[in-house]
């Protein structure tokens, strides 16, 4: 078999024969596709937030801001209609709390497990499991939570007062088990990524091997974790089908999560599917809600932000 | 082995020509008899899977004096070193077969706890792994997790003059560890192992990864903390040590018919006499550069 012989290139030549020799017009071509691939998703939230902004602003031209911030009675699409979002954004927070409460030690102790006590084999089973987990569709969660442990906490229920068909209590246990995947597998992620050479150097000084998780590789891993919890929470605020089908859809201002009760979610979600009249103030009051979502999501992110850069610990 | 360039800022220059470039001393630290051994290791052999990657290693430590493990790499002499602290344990896949005596009571015994032992028996790794926490903190972290009742602050000042680095970090001790130099990190990963009052430390090539005059800051430290401790060192510096050590371990890899290579512990004695007089030919190539 021959070498194929390949002449070497002149090394001299006219002038300017380092110029390039083809046009490359598909470089152009990828750069601007890619360009837009990116700019889509930016656009879209730019364009939810444009859009969210005259009605919202349309809306507190009728109802004061100050009642709709402070206002304990919600009932918007009814007569008389009632502005005060307190009750859903009340209903929301407990929720999003009872679902945290489940999600995060769950979670975490998934994380811990999978990253620093599982064999590799027994991790690439396990964690692919865990992730199937949230690709289960909310609704069917929603279902769980009305059809088994709603039924099951009411038939072994050891105090006073059973708690309600609709109530929070099933509604955030759910939720909770639903973003416990997107908790763990995150913060495994964020574990699994700080330095063996500081694990070596823990277990070298004599720790255990829980002092190494949380001594070490937790305050490291820090950032990720947090990250992944606020991407927990984000998902248990915007969830909106298990709280409808299992919280109920009466808004009413209460801590008691025994109660059913209407979260913000569940409100768009009701009146956007129901009968209102567009342009009329129950419509307007969806895009108002929407927007003090958005304002939630958004503070709740930023606080987190300046919470990472206090504590966290960068390892390189 | 190419030292990485200067990290050490404002340094008085070195009373002696640094780490790599003085010439190699005449004199050898005289080692003292093995009466009393801190370790005794027999048949020491060390798998990885079905791989025999240490074949038959004998060897006793002496009591606070400077044992030097040296030899080409692959020759397994850091997995020797692992073997002293079990931080094999931690490889999965690796076993442990023959007889290491610490004091007479065997370290891989049933009931023996690696963490004791660990607490015991320190190591220092080849590339400076403080934690991403304050300086403070790193020194603070093995008294804690061994539940140390006494005034931390006393105790981190102690263990940071003994390291010789209490007079650079005094003035910082909460800014970050990582925004020390390379081979203050490593001191100060010294200072930590010291803190835990271990009666051993490992260290797995403590200057690879650092220039010159931070190595010779480093061996001046080991040679004070032999007065207090037994240290055994992997080194690929020769010159450091027939410095600093008064024994020298010599290993090599044998290839076998499968291709696979054995680590083996080819010679072991006084440094004086490893570097001047060594029993067998191999050793002799090493030393002189001939191979390795």
């Amino acid at each position: 078999m021959s070498v194929p012989q390949q002449r070497p290139r002149s090394a001299s030549g006219s002038p300017g024969f380092l110029k390039r020799s083809q046009p490359r017009y598909g470089e152009k071509v990828i750069k601007v596709l890619l360009v837009a691939a990116a700019l889509v998703s930016v656009l879209t939230t730019v364009g939810i937030v444009i859009a969210l902004v005259p009605p919202t602003s349309d809306f507190f031209g009728e109802v004061g801001l100050g009642e709709f911030l402070t206002g304990t009675e919600w009932s918007a699409l009814f007569n008389p209609p009632e502005f005060g979002v307190l009750p859903l954004v009340g209903a929301t927070l407990l929720i999003t709390l009872i679902a945290l409460v489940v999600a995060v030690p769950l979670g975490l102790g998934a994380a811990i497990y999978l990253s620093e006590y599982a064999s590799s084999r027994t991790r690439t089973v396990f964690k692919p499991v865990l992730e199937v987990l949230a690709g289960i569709p909310t609704v069917v969660y929603g279902f769980f939570a009305l059809k088994a442990i709603t039924p099951f906490l009411r038939d072994n229920w050891w105090f006073d007062q059973p708690p309600q068909i609709f109530n929070a209590l099933s509604a955030g246990f759910v939720m909770g088990i639903m973003i416990i995947p997107t908790v763990a597998s995150l913060s495994e992620d964020a574990m699994a990524a700080v330095p063996h050479a500081l694990r070596d150097g823990a277990f070298a000084l004599g720790s255990s091997r829980m002092q190494v998780s949380t001594r070490v590789v937790f305050p490291a891993a820090l950032s990720g974790i947090v990250a992944a919890v606020v991407l927990g929470i984000s998902r248990a605020i915007g969830e909106t089908m298990i709280v409808a089908i299992a919280a109920g859809l009466r808004p009413q201002l209460s801590w008691n999560p025994l109660e059913g009760m209407q979260t913000m979610t569940a409100f768009i979600a009701a009146a956007g599917i129901g009968d209102v009249p567009v342009g009329s103030t129950g419509y307007k009051t969806i895009f108002a809600v929407g927007s003090l979502l958005f304002v939630m999501t958004l503070v709740m992110n930023l606080i987190s932000i300046r919470l990472v850069r206090k504590y966290r610990e960068v390892y390189e | 082995m190419s030292p990485t360039p200067s990290l050490e800022p404002d340094m008085p220059p070195p009373s002696d020509p640094p780490g790599g470039t003085r010439t190699p001393q005449v004199s050898y630290r005289q080692a003292r008899p093995l009466a009393g051994a801190v370790f005794e290791v027999g048949g020491l052999s060390v798998f990885y899977g079905d791989h025999e990657a240490v074949r038959d290693v004998n060897l006793s430590i002496g009591h606070r004096q400077i044992t030097a493990m040296i030899g080409p790499s692959g020759c397994g002499k850091s997995t020797v070193l692992r073997c002293f602290n079990r931080m094999n344990d931690l490889i999965p896949h690796a076993r442990v077969a023959g007889k290491i005596h610490y004091h007479s009571e065997d370290l891989y015994g049933r009931e023996v706890d690696p963490i004791e032992v660990r607490r015991r028996i320190g190591m220092v790794f080849q590339k400076p792994n403080p934690f991403p926490k304050s300086i403070y903190d790193n020194i603070a972290y093995g008294p804690r997790v061994g539940g140390f009742k006494g005034n931390l602050d006393d105790l981190v000042e102690e263990t940071l003059t003994h390291a010789a680095l209490w007079d650079e970090v005094k003035d910082k001790l909460k800014t970050s560890a990582l925004a020390l130099s390379g081979g203050q990190q490593q001191r100060l990963c010294i200072a930590r192992t010291i803190a835990v009052q271990p009666e051993v430390i490992l260290m797995d090539e403590p200057c690879s990864a650092l220039d010159p005059i931070a190595t010779a800051k480093i061996e001046d430290l080991m040679e004070k903390l032999a007065e207090e401790f037994t240290i055994i060192v992997v080194t690929h510096n020769m010159q450091q040590a027939a410095r600093v050590s008064h024994r020298t371990a010599f290993f090599t890899a044998d290839v076998d018919d499968k291709g696979e290579r054995h680590g083996r512990l080819i010679e072991y004695d006084e440094t004086s006499r490893i570097f001047s007089n060594p029993s067998d030919n191999r050793t002799e190539d090493y030393i002189s550069g001939r191979f390795g």
